[in-house]
């Protein structure tokens, strides 16, 4: 710690140098930051995913309901603590651009299965009674100004009603908290009765289930006993854990992490060079110094270190300042990329990449630095 | 003052690989970010391709008022002839007309390259389908046949997804399909499907209601026409939209994402690739300093000065720029990916590195050159003559 002030005048040596080398570092960090972020807010769903639950859809494809009385079946399995359902709605709100999330659920069944949605019990109630209820997420309550007691009007792009419209009125009973993931509050859910009774085919049917399983070691069982249950049916099902299930969706809108492993590998590509070669510079015009240095008594290994140190002050400065700004930049992305908040992860990682990449591009000049002789380079 | 300006900047260029260590830091700095803004333009470039290339002016997709897309719409067999029959639709030698009404189904089928599944688009399609699409041909195989459980495969649903080559087998719904037949569309979004006989695929999902109604207007300028007549049928809630419109519109929504990500994630390159040519150019510079001062002494102007430290700038760009454009084009161009388009079904496309895109790539190399060599150039013109000549 004593070195310090050493370490930190060797590095203003010169000023616009270091600058703009600590601004290409900063620049690259917050590229990481933003892209690491991103990849990994996608991935936060499914490390999120609860191993108690398995998620029951059609085998021909997840747009392809299933029947209601399958429902039943799947409950009297041994192992299953319990059923719920939900279907996709498609609606939008007013204008076609902006898309609602909404699913008709049956209250108790649904809260019952996702005790990390927080609804307080007094507006399940009120939700299981009101025939047009519908509870939202505290996100979309926020977005369109939406409180309890609102009636609120969706166009669905899908169900039609038996009068040929589309429009169908909710009045929000509830608004539901989502602690563990506040990306996931922007769900609308409403009464599957009302849906089912209002639209005007496929009546009697649901989207998919959620089915909860009383020990998590028992999913793979429990997850073929289902399908097996309507196996050779019109309706054959595919069961899997809620963690292949929302993986197996996330490959499906393409390699998000390739795209962005390719970019960063490419941007500290770069940077390796673009560093290395300030610590290089750096190094060479100041051969006298560290020989003055090495005459004073410092050691080999202590000028390396010196060395090595001004390197990592440099990296870790300006990968704080990076990391600092795709913090703050990142809830900039919502609208777009529907993430919240940058996830500590990819800070810790950002400060490991950081001390990798000081050693990488430290270690050649410093390594020249402890060879360094003496009477060669006062010499010089 | 043309002379000064070409002997330094000659004699500036030959000594560049003296400071080759500081130069290659614009050079590569330069070619990643040109890499990744092309790469990831090219994405964009071939999504839009395949899209704008699905359907003709002269072609109309009708679907239920308020549905975004083909998956979320229902038609009732009734109102398929209505549309059908409006004045406007081209009809063919025997006076029916030259239309298909539809339905889209979504399978899931395994990914060739992750082996994970991926819903792709099975479309029920009428008698007249082969007249409406003129541009799809088999390439291999034969044709379904009505009334019998076969499906045609697309060319790059076949080179993406596992289990559809000719001769296999898929089953949905207790019923048992074989693939017949192997089509081509010129790259178009159908070329990511499956096809069948409309009537068999209903029965087979068990459904009794179309998704849209696809028809060849007598010309393109009959459109307006046509769609008033539909509109203001009183038995019909429709949108009627031209092909390329309907198709256009699916692929704004990927589009905006992308060149987000290309032009946030290149300008943020970019930037970075400034900071790197600031340094390089002002490191040499200073190395330079001495020769620069002794040029200005005996009497060489101050623009010559500027002009070449400018050229080294450039010069270094633009084989940056170069090098990158040739990376995206080398590694990427023709790739073939895929992603959820908007029925919720795979679209596959390909990666397509335009002339245009390798030349704005060299464009966005050239401006970063000149940002970063302009103050290093100017501090090279104002440098003190005589201070720089004492330190020395």
């Amino acid at each position: 710690m004593k070195y310090f002030p050493l370490l930190w005048a060797a590095l203003w040596r010169k000023k616009a140098r270091t600058i703009f080398t600590l601004l290409s570092i900063t620049v690259a960090f917050l590229l990481f930051g933003m892209l690491q972020g991103v990849n990994a807010g996608f991935n936060q769903a499914v490390e999120k995913a609860n191993v108690n639950r398995l998620i029951t859809t059609s085998s021909i494809a997840l747009t392809e309901n299933l029947p209601y009385g399958d429902l039943a079946q799947i409950e009297a399995l041994p192992g299953v603590a319990g059923v719920a359902h939900a279907s996709w709605f498609g609606p939008y709100y007013q204008d076609p651009k902006n898309f609602v999330f909404s699913f008709p659920v049956e209250p108790e069944r649904y809260f019952g299965i996702y005790p990390e949605l927080i609804l307080p019990k007094e507006q399940l109630q009120a939700f299981i009674n009101t025939r047009t209820g519908a509870v939202i997420g505290a996100d979309l309550a926020r977005k369109y100004g939406w409180k309890i007691g609102d009636r609120v009007p969706l166009h669905s792009t899908i169900w039609t009603k038996p009068d040929g419209t589309s429009d169908w009125n909710f009045d929000v009973v509830g608004i539901y908290e989502n602690p563990t993931d506040r990306a996931q509050e922007n769900a609308f859910f409403f009464n599957y009765k009302y849906f089912d009774e209002g639209r005007s085919f496929s009546k009697g049917t649901v989207g998919w289930y959620i089915v909860r399983v009383k020990d998590p070691t028992q999913s793979a069982q429990i997850a073929a006993a289902v399908d097996k249950l309507f196996a050779n049916s019109p309706d054959e099902t595919k069961t899997e854990t809620e963690k292949e299930f929302q993986q197996a969706f996330l490959k499906q809108i393409g390699d998000i992490n390739m795209i962005v492993t390719y970019i960063l590998f490419a941007v500290f590509f770069a940077l390796l060079f673009a560093t290395g070669s300030t610590m290089m510079q750096s190094v060479r015009e100041r051969v006298p110094e560290l020989a003055v240095l090495k005459t004073l008594g410092f050691s080999d290994t202590s000028v390396l270190t010196l060395v090595l140190c001004e390197s990592l002050l440099l990296c870790l400065l300006a990968a704080a300042l990076g990391l600092i700004a795709a913090w703050a930049l990142f809830p900039g992305l919502k609208d777009t990329l529907g993430v919240v908040k940058l996830p500590t992860v990819v800070i810790v990682e950002g400060v490991v990449v950081a001390v990798l990449l000081a050693f990488i591009t430290g270690i050649f000049p410093a390594w020249r630095a402890k060879r360094l002789d003496i009477v060669e380079a006062l010499r010089g | 003052m043309f002379k000064q300006t070409t002997a330094i900047t000659s004699m500036n260029l030959r000594a560049i690989p003296q400071r080759m260590g500081t130069s290659w830091v614009i050079v590569i700095g330069i070619a990643v970010t040109v890499a990744v803004l092309v790469s990831v333009l090219a994405m964009v470039a071939g999504f839009s391709k395949t899209l704008s290339s699905t359907g003709r002016a002269d072609r109309v997709i009708v679907l239920r008022g308020g549905s975004v897309a083909e998956l979320s719409s229902t038609i009732s067999r009734d109102n398929t002839i209505n549309i059908m029959d409006a004045p406007g639709v081209k009809k063919d030698a025997e006076g029916k007309p030259i239309a298909s009404a539809e339905m889209v189904a979504v399978v899931a089928l395994p990914q060739r390259k992750t082996g994970t599944a991926a819903n792709v688009t099975v479309r029920g399609v009428g008698a007249k389908a082969a007249e409406l699409r003129p541009e799809i041909h088999l390439v291999a195989g034969r044709m379904f046949q009505p009334a019998v459980r076969e499906l045609i495969v697309g060319r790059s649903a076949l080179t993406q997804f596992k289990g559809v080559d000719i001769g296999s087998h898929i089953s949905f719904r207790n019923t048992d399909w074989t693939v017949v037949g192997e089509f081509e569309s010129g790259g178009d979004a159908h070329e990511s499907e499956l096809m069948g006989d409309i009537e068999t695929v209903l029965s087979a999902f068990r459904r009794n209601l179309f998704q849209s109604v696809t028809v060849m207007l007598d010309s393109p300028d009959a459109f307006a026409q046509y769609k008033d007549k539909l509109t203001t049928d009183p038995t019909l809630t429709v949108d009627v939209q031209r092909e390329p419109d309907y198709y256009a519109a699916q692929s704004k929504q990927l589009n905006k994402l992308l060149n987000f990500l290309a032009f946030g994630v290149g300008g943020i390159m970019a930037i970075g690739a400034i900071f790197g040519a600031l340094n390089t150019m002002y490191s040499a510079v200073s190395a330079r300093s001495l020769e620069i001062a002794t040029l200005r002494a005996i009497g060489f102007g101050a623009g010559a000065v500027v002009v070449s430290v400018f050229v080294e700038a450039l010069l270094l760009s633009l084989v940056g720029g170069l090098i990158g454009a040739a990376a995206a084009w080398l590694f990427f161009n023709g790739n073939t990916v895929n992603t959820l388009g908007a029925n919720f079904t795979q679209v596959v496309f390909h990666l397509t590195v335009t002339p245009q895109l390798l030349v704005s790539g060299i464009i966005w190399a050239c401006v970063i050159g000149v940002l970063g060599g302009l103050f290093p150039a100017i501090r090279a013109a104002r440098l003190p003559v005589a201070t720089a000549l004492r330190a020395a």
